[in-house]
């Protein structure tokens, strides 16, 4: 009964480690925008939506419509005015790295101190739906059950739009080679924006599913950044399916070590998976080798 | 060579200077220049030794903290059983062993994935303390009571910060300082070179941790209340990370140029604007990332340059300025 409750919780859990860092995966494989500020965006919207959802009456659906084209626009606008003086600056992808990395970071005080001004440290939930299903003896929320669909469904359009789609292959050709694609007459900018402000919106999306069902506050933004990097990294920059594998995986390491081993040691297990992928395959599970 | 040798009786003089000024300083200042005083030479400490590793090798840690909390800990742990300077060496050894394991298995990590992992071991060592406290040991703070004067405090983290410096002088100057900077501008050359890349790095890195742990230890025993939580707040390895690159992290005392006006700056912020200090410091760190790039040194070091190339002959020869400004991203 434990086995398929881990087996559940770690499934859900997994479902939303992927949604997440597809954002990500997304920035930093093909703009190369290494974003640490990443989970301020998430939790950002996620307290948009508990203020939509209290104040306005909102349901997290229909705030869903509402946050993401915002989030993807806000996104789209520090790519452009923040980020791209960066690009120009650095000399090569490493150097990209570091700057962006410095120039993030800037921005998660920025913004985590925003969301401490208007909603102050305390932790913050509320409940949509509070429904729970019994599948084989086993309860899940049903709450959790529908953040997984819309995150399946995200998911596949997002997959859908990078492989049928003609500026989805712009976009994969960037993150393959950045000048090759520029010789093959794709705008690198353009197509790093639009990459940035679609990993923008998807995070926001994620942020507004994970405040259906988890309690959060202002900072804890910078847990949602290392698990979304962490499934990033072990599936392999730029890579959709590969991070769809690693946060599946991260979920139900996670889940089975709170249940058999200890709760307090999930994020030691999620590190030495981490550093375990890292040894053996540097450039992460579905990574091009020399990447 | 006389230039130099000039440079390095200039920097021996103000390092006694300052020693001589530390020294003396309890005598004229009341407890709250104390209290700024070991602020200011934690994070002196902290940002020399996270720049002698980071600096040169353009490898960015985000695992101060992690050294730093191990120091402040084996205080809390075995403060009261062993006499003070064998609980001091203790914290270094134990920080510099720390960084040997970690650093051979994860410094083959280049560039980003370094700094990930580093900024999750903190957290990770964080964790595992927590777990370990509350099921294991029963509580989750500790007290630490020992008889050491804020007076004492800064004598110790004086001397620290002097044997530092000697010790990054030192570093700075020999083959192994070479070694790193030439792994900073390419790894593989290096390789090629014949430098046994990771030997230096694991070396020189370990040595700043040890280093961090030391200002963990010293510093402890003002807090008299320890949990995991203060001894290992990120917040602290930002605040170094961002006062290393004010300054400037290629030069030995570089960092110590972002110190000085940092310690002032969030002073002033914490006490006048504490709901604005995240904000504030957000954009203290966008600030210096867009509009001094190579930090204070590098500024100086710039207009240096520019000065003396419009009045040639006063003094040739080192090109201190360009090479800053160009050497890689730190």
């Amino acid at each position: 009964m434990a086995f398929l409750d881990a087996l559940l919780n770690g499934l859900t859990l997994g479902g939303m480690y992927a949604l997440v860092a597809m954002g990500l995966t997304l920035q930093y494989g093909v703009a190369r925008i290494m974003n640490l500020s990443y989970g301020e965006f998430l939790i950002a919207a996620a307290f948009a939506a508990f203020w939509l959802f209290q104040v306005q009456a909102i349901n997290p659906l229909l705030a869903l419509v509402l946050v993401v084209p915002v989030a993807f626009g806000a996104n789209w606008l520090i790519y452009q005015i923040m980020l791209h003086p960066l690009v120009k600056r650095s000399r090569d992808r490493g150097e990209l790295e570091v700057n962006s990395i410095l120039a993030t970071f800037g921005l998660l005080f920025v913004i985590q101190g925003l969301v401490l001004l208007l909603f102050g440290s305390n932790y913050f939930s509320y409940t949509y739906i509070s429904n729970v299903f019994i599948i084989a003896g086993s309860p899940i929320a049903a709450d959790r059950l529908l953040a997984v669909a819309v995150a399946v469904v995200l998911g596949t359009a997002l997959y859908l739009l990078l492989m049928r789609t003609r500026p989805g292959t712009a976009l994969r050709a960037v993150s393959v080679d950045p000048r090759a694609a520029q010789l093959a007459g794709i705008d690198v900018r353009a197509a790093s924006a639009m990459a940035f402000a679609l990993g923008g919106g998807l995070v926001a999306a994620s942020g507004v599913l994970v405040s259906m069902f988890t309690t959060f506050n202002a900072s804890m933004g910078v847990v949602f950044t290392m698990k979304a990097l962490i499934v990033v990294i072990m599936g392999g920059a730029g890579h959709l399916m590969g991070a769809l594998a690693a946060g599946l995986i991260l979920g139900l390491v996670e889940s089975f070590v709170a249940v058999y081993v200890a709760p307090g040691l999930t994020l030691a297990a999620t590190f030495a998976l981490f550093l375990i992928v890292l040894l053996i395959r540097p450039t992460g599970m579905m990574g091009r080798a020399g990447a | 060579m006389m230039a130099l040798s000039r440079t390095t009786l200039f920097g021996g003089v103000l390092l006694l200077a300052g020693v001589i000024g530390f020294a003396l300083l309890p005598g004229f200042v009341g407890g709250y220049g104390l209290s700024m005083a070991i602020n200011f030479l934690m994070f002196a400490i902290l940002a020399t030794a996270w720049a002698m590793f980071s600096g040169p090798s353009g490898y960015v840690s985000l695992a101060t903290v992690a050294f730093f909390g191990i120091g402040a800990y084996t205080v809390a742990v075995l403060g009261e059983r062993l006499p003070w300077g064998a609980v001091l060496l203790l914290a270094a050894a134990i920080a510099f062993l720390v960084a040997l394991l970690v650093g051979l298995s994860t410094l083959r990590l280049r560039g980003v994935y370094f700094v990930i992992f580093s900024f999750g071991l903190a957290e990770l060592i964080r964790q595992v303390v927590n777990w370990y406290e509350s099921t294991q040991a029963g509580s989750v703070g500790r007290y630490v009571f020992l008889d050491i004067t804020q007076e004492q405090i800064v004598w110790q983290l004086t001397a620290v910060l002097a044997l530092l410096f000697i010790v990054g002088w030192l570093i700075e100057r020999s083959r192994v300082g070479f070694a790193l900077r030439m792994i900073g501008d390419d790894e593989t050359v290096a390789l090629h070179c014949g430098v046994n890349i990771t030997l230096i790095k694991v070396l020189v890195f370990s040595l700043s941790a040890a280093f961090m742990a030391l200002v963990g230890a010293i510093v402890a025993p003002r807090w008299t209340y320890l949990d995991p939580s203060i001894a290992f707040n990120p917040n602290i390895s930002f605040q170094v990370l961002i006062m290393a690159l004010l300054g400037g992290a290629r030069r030995l005392y570089g960092p110590l140029l972002g110190v000085i006006p940092m310690v002032l700056l969030f002073e002033y912020l914490s006490t006048h604007f504490p709901h604005l200090f995240s904000v504030l410091l957000g954009v203290t760190f966008l600030a210096i990332v867009y509009l001094v790039p190579h930090g204070v040194a590098g500024l100086i070091e710039g207009y240096v340059q520019r000065y003396r190339k419009r009045f040639p002959g006063k003094r040739g020869g080192e090109n201190a300025g360009a090479k800053a400004r160009q050497g890689g991203a730190l």
